[in-house]
């Protein structure tokens, strides 16, 4: 079995690689939402219209992956922070990774569970 | 000859200001900011007391009457857009090649200062500007 490199493939690219990919995502929200909220010195029912389509399914679920991706980039910056600053970071690296990830998980859950409640109760009845 | 010839180097990069040094400072500071703002802005907006369902613009009104939330949206507003557009910066450096009669970068730097400059600009100014009368 060839192993590699230390870095190549392995879990420090690839927390690097979902780094860089939910950074750009949630960067491109942000300038679609901070356009949207900007309706509200425009018209009030202009803005109630297009926060509107943040209430459907659809978008409903993506607000979860968003939250999903702004999770991860936080969890992971913090790591990141303790790699450069805490003198055993580097050491810890990969057992940080899954500690993001455990993290990451146990938050999720609720938060999927409170977000997507109305919606799964309009669609499916309650 | 002493030790001290070999212990006092001329500080050439110490007299400069290094902006990436800054830039990568920059990123851990606000990016620990970030964290308590853009995660309480969430879990305000996505999950308590119904979510997204009770957004509307008599709920952004009652916000942004209380100068709290108006700070805290500002000061979010200006790290996220500072820390994602200098994050871009960086991933466009490392993808779009800069050789000589090569354009690609310069035109995503430009797209990308011209879209995070008038951001701020409209984020900024509703922020500031907001009427509760309009509605």
């Amino acid at each position: 079995m060839a192993s590699g490199t230390l870095y190549r493939g392995r879990e420090g690219m690839w927390s690097w690689v979902a780094h860089r990919i939910t950074g750009v995502a949630v960067y491109l929200f942000l300038l679609v939402h901070v356009l949207d909220t900007a309706l509200v010195r425009v018209d009030a029912n202009l803005y109630d219209a297009v926060i509107a389509s943040y209430k459907t399914p659809i978008v409903n679920l993506l607000e979860v992956g968003l939250v999903a991706a702004v999770l991860y980039h936080a969890l992971n910056g913090i790591r990141v922070i303790l790699v450069d600053f805490w003198s055993k970071g580097p050491r810890y690296q990969r057992l940080m990774l899954w500690v993001v990830m455990v993290i990451w998980f146990v938050l999720m859950v609720p938060g999927a569970f409170f977000m997507l409640r109305h919606t799964v109760e309009k669609m499916f009845g309650a | 000859m002493s030790l001290e010839t070999f212990t006092a180097p001329r500080g050439r990069s110490k007299q400069r200001t290094n902006f990436e040094m800054l830039s990568w400072l920059f990123m851990r500071v606000s990016g620990v900011v970030l964290v308590f703002l853009v995660i309480g802005h969430l879990v305000i907006m996505n999950i308590l007391d119904g979510g997204v369902q009770r957004i509307n613009f008599g709920f952004v009104a009652g916000r942004w009457a209380s100068p709290f939330w108006q700070i805290w949206d500002l000061l979010q507003l200006w790290l996220a857009i500072i820390h994602g557009t200098n994050g871009l910066r960086t991933i466009i450096a490392d993808y779009a090649p800069s050789a000589p009669g090569r354009q690609v970068r310069f035109w995503l730097h430009t797209v990308l200062i011209v879209s995070a400059c008038f951001v701020l600009f409209a984020g900024t100014l509703v922020i500031f500007t907001f009427d509760p009368t309009i509605g």
